[in-house]
């Protein structure tokens, strides 16, 4: 055992390292980097466009495509290398993270040959920024329950409908869609997957107002708008299947939740007092501040295995599929903990202070314990998948699409 | 990167489990519960033959001389099907203890017939029902000679040796006794799990010699403790799985309401914690491993997080695993209580969950760590 790069691994580390050294500026304790996807943003915008095309120029952009597309072929051991390395310099953050990460796939498995040559460069250039189109207003966790119509006319679909917590839809050019083509299929039969300019007439995009007060996500309505036939992805009634491919590589992407974790728990016990006793004297915090070290070194260590089986060529295991359930409940504990500390002046909000962060934790954990699968679906996940359990009894086996109850 | 075990390592697992499997260890470990025993001989003496209690003793005692890692695979198998043999006290404690602190006359005496079996060791810290400290210790030795009583001293009856936590002067000292002694008498006591045995064990002026720094016993006791720690979390995430494992079968062969009971949203999200916890207690653990078998200075942070995330798996499992099962998971016929007491009897052996949260936090403070 041990925790060393192979030489080869090595060697391609530092060749990230020198290229990131000589194009950014590695964070400091003090560098907060820009990572909220405000609305009208311009600036984070620029900056994460300057810093793809960047990478894109230098072969960093999307180092595991093949060179056509921009890539280098890289091996997935040396993406995380990679990904490893950037995230310590800082960097803009949050604007080509879901079409990179969900619309490049899909398009690089379905498109013809043409279309990849046509959409694939400019992606992973940062030219065309992507989105995803797929939870609906009464359709989330049950995404696959979704109504948004579209209707078969000649060479083209009209799409008729709303979609709903579109990350980016405001600033992006294109998106992943899955609509319904025939409502008088089985729930999952009746889907058809499609990619679509975002600038199409009909396309109409408002901001959603999270509780933290920012606006990262989206309701899209679509009315009429026509998407050639040529843009199906996969084929008609395939949509599940193109989408499950996506929402695999969202669970990949969402992964680790941002933010405090052990060490800043362990930092603010040790400054605050209470009548002359430190908080890090008292038991309960003791005892909860080592609970967070070891489940945050148990998903480090988690995520080392999973490395060790792709430094070695091998397929991990499905141990990483604990990730995001672990990381977004502790953050949440961790932000009640900050907050507690401070007593009655824990609810006092001070962009100036470092203290903001567990207030912004424990606003952000409430999202990211639904965002890209709540913490409910991820553990039928783990049970289906990993363990094998059998699927819940459903209400809606077997009946078309129309019949279903839907309680409205 | 490399946080796993090597083909070797892993093939040695493969073949501890089917050895085990064999042998049922299970089911001799429902024997001994159900007689008056407290370990299984037969058991025993094949585990021997197979020279696992001289997997981490240098060829030169005629030990297999190989590492920790060795260690953690094996124990790994023996607390899946809860073992019921003196190894633990005998290999994590004993022979640690031996190999890290003993002069060189102590090993070539001892080490060897660890090897045969013809010592069987173990380590007796306890002496009333606080958590033993450095301050509390009152079984005294002086002049060579032990006094005062132990408790909760494991497998004492068939041990021939132990390595005993001694207050000698203004110090406290590690020291090795020969338990068949006359000066030395044992009592069984009773405890929750059936299958382990622990005693009360006097020493009236017995005979004992001190091994290692006579003024450092405490602080050599803490990295024992230590190593055992990490070797005992192999043997909770054994159980941890197994009892996962029985969980899984029984959801989906049990019905309710016309379907398997796996099929409920409850069901399924008792099983994923379970894994949950299991995944971040196995990967704690294999970082043990790692501090363990390098001798990094990291042990005491690392040992103390694959404890007390071991320890929280296998209880979490064990419990959920009774409920899992409902009625027939209360009964003596099933086999959830056997995971049920093991995992508490583990859970308390090296100190409570509590007293290691508290060790983690300490080495923090200390040692500065960040993730």
């Amino acid at each position: 055992m041990d925790f060393n790069d192979t030489p080869q691994e090595a060697e391609f580390r530092a060749k990230c390292r020198a290229w990131l050294e000589d194009n950014a500026e590695l964070k400091t304790k003090k560098t907060n980097s820009a990572k909220n996807m405000n609305v009208g943003n311009k600036s984070l915008l620029e900056a994460a466009a300057e810093w793809q095309k960047k990478k894109y120029d230098a072969g960093w952009a999307m180092i595991h495509w093949p060179k056509e597309f921009g890539g280098i072929g890289a091996t997935p051991i040396e993406r995380i290398i990679w990904a490893q390395e950037e995230s310590k310099f800082n960097v803009p953050k949050g604007v080509y993270e879901i079409g990179l990460g969900m619309a490049g796939p899909v398009m690089m498995e379905y498109a013809t040959d043409e279309q990849k040559e046509r959409y694939l460069p400019p992606m992973a250039e940062g030219k065309e920024i992507w989105c995803q189109l797929f939870s609906e207003p009464s359709a989330g966790s049950d995404v696959a329950g979704l109504r948004s119509k579209a209707v078969q006319d000649g060479e083209n679909w009209i799409v008729n409908g709303q979609k709903v917590w579109t990350s980016g839809a405001h600033f992006s050019d294109f998106g992943i869609l899955v609509v319904r083509h025939d409502p008088s299929l089985e729930k999952h039969k009746g889907l058809t997957f499609f990619f679509v300019n975002m600038k199409s007439p009909g396309i109409e995009v408002k901001p959603i107002k999270q509780l933290t007060g920012g606006s990262s996500f989206n309701e899209v309505y679509f009315n009429d708008v026509v998407i050639p036939d040529s843009q199906r992805l996969g084929e008609i009634g395939d949509g599940w299947k193109v989408a499950i491919t996506t929402l695999m590589n969202e669970r990949l992407a969402v992964g680790d939740a941002d933010g405090v974790d052990a060490n800043e728990a362990f930092e603010l016990a040790k400054k605050h007092d209470k009548d002359g006793e430190q908080l890090i004297d008292n038991n309960a915090v003791r005892e909860s501040i080592a609970d967070w070290y070891c489940e945050a070194s148990g998903l480090k260590n988690t995520k080392l295995r999973t490395m060790s089986a792709l430094s070695r060529g091998d397929t991990p295991g499905p141990e990483a599929s604990i990730t995001k359930i672990v990381s977004a409940n502790k953050l949440q504990a961790i932000g009640n903990f900050g907050m507690d500390s401070s007593d009655m002046s824990g609810m006092l909000m001070d962009e100036e202070s470092d203290f903001i962060k567990f207030q912004m934790a424990w606003m952000g954990a409430a999202g990211l314990r639904i965002a890209g699968g709540t913490d409910e679906i991820l553990k039928n996940i783990i049970a289906e998948r990993v363990l094998g359990l059998p699927q819940e009894a459903r209400a809606d086996k077997g009946l078309a699409f129309k019949d279903i109850p839907s309680g409205s | 990167m490399n946080l796993d075990f090597s083909d070797d390592q892993k093939l040695l697992q493969e073949e501890a489990k089917k050895f085990l499997t064999k042998e049922d260890a299970l089911k001799i470990n429902r024997a001994v519960m159900d007689s008056d025993k407290t370990y299984d001989q037969d058991l025993w003496n094949k585990i021997v033959e197979l020279g696992w209690t001289g997997i981490r003793i240098p060829e030169e005692y005629q030990g297999l001389g190989l590492s920790h890692l060795e260690l953690c695979v094996i124990a790994e198998e023996l607390g899946r099907q809860l073992a019921p043999v003196p190894f633990s006290s005998s290999v994590y404690l004993f022979t640690e203890t031996l190999i890290e602190f003993g002069s060189e006359e102590q090993k070539q005496s001892i080490l060897p017939k660890l090897v045969t079996g013809d010592v069987i060791g173990t380590l007796a810290i306890a002496e009333t029902n606080s958590a033993p400290t450095i301050n509390n210790i009152s079984v005294e030795l002086k002049d060579g000679k032990l006094s005062g009583t132990k408790i909760a001293v494991p497998d004492a009856e068939v041990a021939t040796h132990a390595v005993v936590v001694a207050k000698n002067g203004d110090s406290v000292s590690l020291c090795v006794a020969d338990l068949n002694s006359d000066d030395v008498d044992i009592s069984v006591q009773r405890n929750i799990d059936e299958s382990r045995g622990y005693y009360s064990v006097s020493f009236n002026d017995a005979n004992a010699e001190i091994i290692g720094d006579e003024e450092s016993g405490w602080s050599n006791l803490e990295k024992i403790m230590d190593h055992a720690a990490v070797l005992f979390s192999f043997e909770q995430i054994g159980g941890a799985q197994a009892s996962l494992d029985m969980a899984n079968t029984y959801a989906k062969e049990r019905y309710a309401f016309g379907r398997p009971i796996g099929s409920f949203q409850s069901m399924k999200h008792k099983l994923a914690d379970m894994y949950v916890a299991l995944t971040l207690a196995k990967s704690n653990s294999f970082y043990g491993a790692w501090a363990l078998s390098s001798n990094a200075a990291e042990l005491p942070t690392a040992a103390a997080t694959a404890r007390v995330s071991a320890t929280k798996a296998f209880q979490l499992c064990s419990q959920e695993n009774i409920q899992t099962h409902g009625g027939n998971g209360f009964t003596w016929e099933y086999d959830c209580h056997m995971f049920y007491k093991r995992s508490k009897v583990l859970s308390l052996n090296l100190g409570s969950l509590p007293s290691w949260r508290e060790k983690l936090i300490k080495s923090l403070e200390q040692a500065n760590i960040k993730l």
